[in-house]
């Protein structure tokens, strides 16, 4: 029990997990679509406390590890335009493109600022009226509200030198795509506590009936991981498949109303590539016509780019859970966070890193640690 | 990046025509939008996300939820220098952070 005394309270969590322990009578196999969950169930050990039978499958949820490789050398030729400051969120930096990064960009001289908030990158194009200002508007539905109102107020301020390059993702078209795969092994899912905080639970019931998986709403922190299993553990055993929500504190049923006005507003629902693993049908959102003037895809010419992905990175594979991040036999040997072959072992949310981060040296020895 | 914090409310203002308040992180004060939650007041606890308040929360909830990611080191990770962290896991140096534009 290496790990329980990193709970904030260790006590709980031997509860919860002797009620899984006692619960669970056969084999399931348990989603987590949300790469934050992910990352937290690693680093606390979590998969490795449940007891056999509860298998862990990490899922797609890290934005920026799905981010279409096209999109990332698009933006990585906007980046470089000398007339061009590029904002984007820190994650992004290290993502591989085709042949380099946002991070060799700005070593190159290249304008490009790690913005917390969207509204910063607004404020700079205020403060900038002779350069071109775009902002990379990725995400799930947690982050899209602040995209659509940072989109919102360009437009209502008149901003002409403002413009984002969009590539938003949705949860549950994802789960419908790792449900409709031929290999898929899930049988449950742990919901993504803060996208269901603005996208409310509506979504949910209908999947959770035709696939017949429970799903249970949680977040991010241990405790609430280790209750959300729980639950669907529950579930699993009586051979029910609800929606639960297990994080009530952060998640009402209906979600955050004004949220999802502006969202319908600015966003519309497109055909999207997530990285890796194809195209998911009305899986993503792209700015709405009547906001297309801020569209940076339009703005700048991007069309010729040709993308070239690494032949050896099985990141898509990792996305859908098809393999754990160690089974890539480039995992800490070719792959590292130092010399990334996929966005998964670089982004903060990705499955390859946070196996590097914590199990590395249990799960590669001792030579593949620089 | 898809982390939400919590925090409070400590000031109220209007910026461009929207609403928006300085809200304190455990110690890390930051202007945060509350288009969202348009009724929040002052000393509220919101959870925040890139800036934007998505929900309220309990006192007592941030309040736990905060220490939990002050002791992973998880704010340090939200409002840290993205580029130094970049450098780090790259092993370079940073490049200049306030490089002037090219001419
Ligand atoms: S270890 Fe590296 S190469 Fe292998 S799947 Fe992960 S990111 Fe791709």
């Amino acid at each position: 029990m290496k790990y329980l005394d990193e709970f904030s309270d260790p006590e709980l969590a031997q509860r919860l997990l002797t009620s899984i322990r006692e619960t669970a009578t056969r084999p399931w196999a348990i989603m987590e679509v949300c790469g934050g969950q992910t990352h937290s169930i690693i680093r606390h050990g979590i998969d490795q406390l449940l007891p056999d039978s509860v298998e862990m499958i990490h899922g797609p949820g890290c934005p920026v590890c799905v981010t279409p490789l096209e999109t990332i050398d698009r933006a990585l030729v906007i980046a470089e335009r000398p007339d061009v400051i590029f904002c984007s969120f820190g994650d992004m930096l290290r993502v591989p493109g085709s042949e380099r990064d946002l991070f060799q960009i700005k070593s190159a001289g290249g304008d490009v600022r790690v913005v917390y908030s969207p509204l910063d990158a607004l404020k700079i194009a205020k403060e900038n009226p002779d350069r071109e200002v775009v902002f990379f508007g990725i995400g799930f539905e947690t982050t899209a509200p602040a995209n659509a109102m940072t989109v919102h107020q360009a437009n209502r301020l008149g901003l002409r030198n403002f413009s984002m390059l969009v590539s938003h993702v949705l949860v549950p078209p994802a789960i419908t795509g790792i449900m409709e795969s031929p290999h898929c092994r899930v049988q449950g899912f742990l919901g993504a506590g803060h996208v269901c905080s603005v996208m409310g639970t509506a979504e949910y019931p209908a999947l959770a009936e035709k696939y017949g998986v429970p799903i249970v709403v949680t977040g991010f922190e241990p405790l609430d991981i280790l209750e959300g299993i729980r639950r669907t553990v529950i579930q699993l055993e009586e051979g029910r498949h609800e929606v639960e929500n297990a994080y009530p504190r952060a998640v009402p049923a209906e979600g955050n109303p004004a949220a999802q006005q502006v969202l319908r507003d600015v966003f519309t629902e497109t055909d999207r590539t997530w990285r890796g693993i194809g195209v998911i049908p009305r899986s993503g959102w792209r700015l709405a016509d009547k906001y297309v003037a801020f569209d940076a895809e339009r703005r700048f010419d991007v069309d010729g780019v040709r993308t070239d992905e690494s032949a050896i990175c099985r990141s898509g594979e990792v996305l859908q859970g098809l393999i754990k991040p160690h089974e890539c036999s480039a995992f800490g040997a070719e792959c590292t966070p130092r010399n990334p072959l996929g966005a998964t072992m670089v982004s903060s949310e990705g499955a390859c890193a946070a196996y590097f981060q914590y199990r590395r040296l249990d799960l590669v020895g001792a030579a593949a640690h620089e | 990046m898809c982390l939400a914090v919590p925090g409070r409310v400590v000031g109220l203002r209007s910026e461009d025509g929207a609403r928006m308040a300085e809200v304190d992180f455990g110690g890390v004060l930051k202007d945060v939008c509350l288009e969202y939650l348009p009724s929040v007041a002052v000393d509220d606890y919101v959870i925040v996300h890139v800036g934007f308040a998505i929900q309220r929360l309990d006192e007592k909830s941030a309040l736990e939820t905060l220490a939990n990611f002050e002791n992973l080191g998880l704010l340090e990770e939200e409002f840290g220098d993205g580029f130094a962290q970049a450098a780090k896991q790259a092993g370079v140096e940073q490049p200049g952070v306030e490089q002037e534009p090219r001419a």
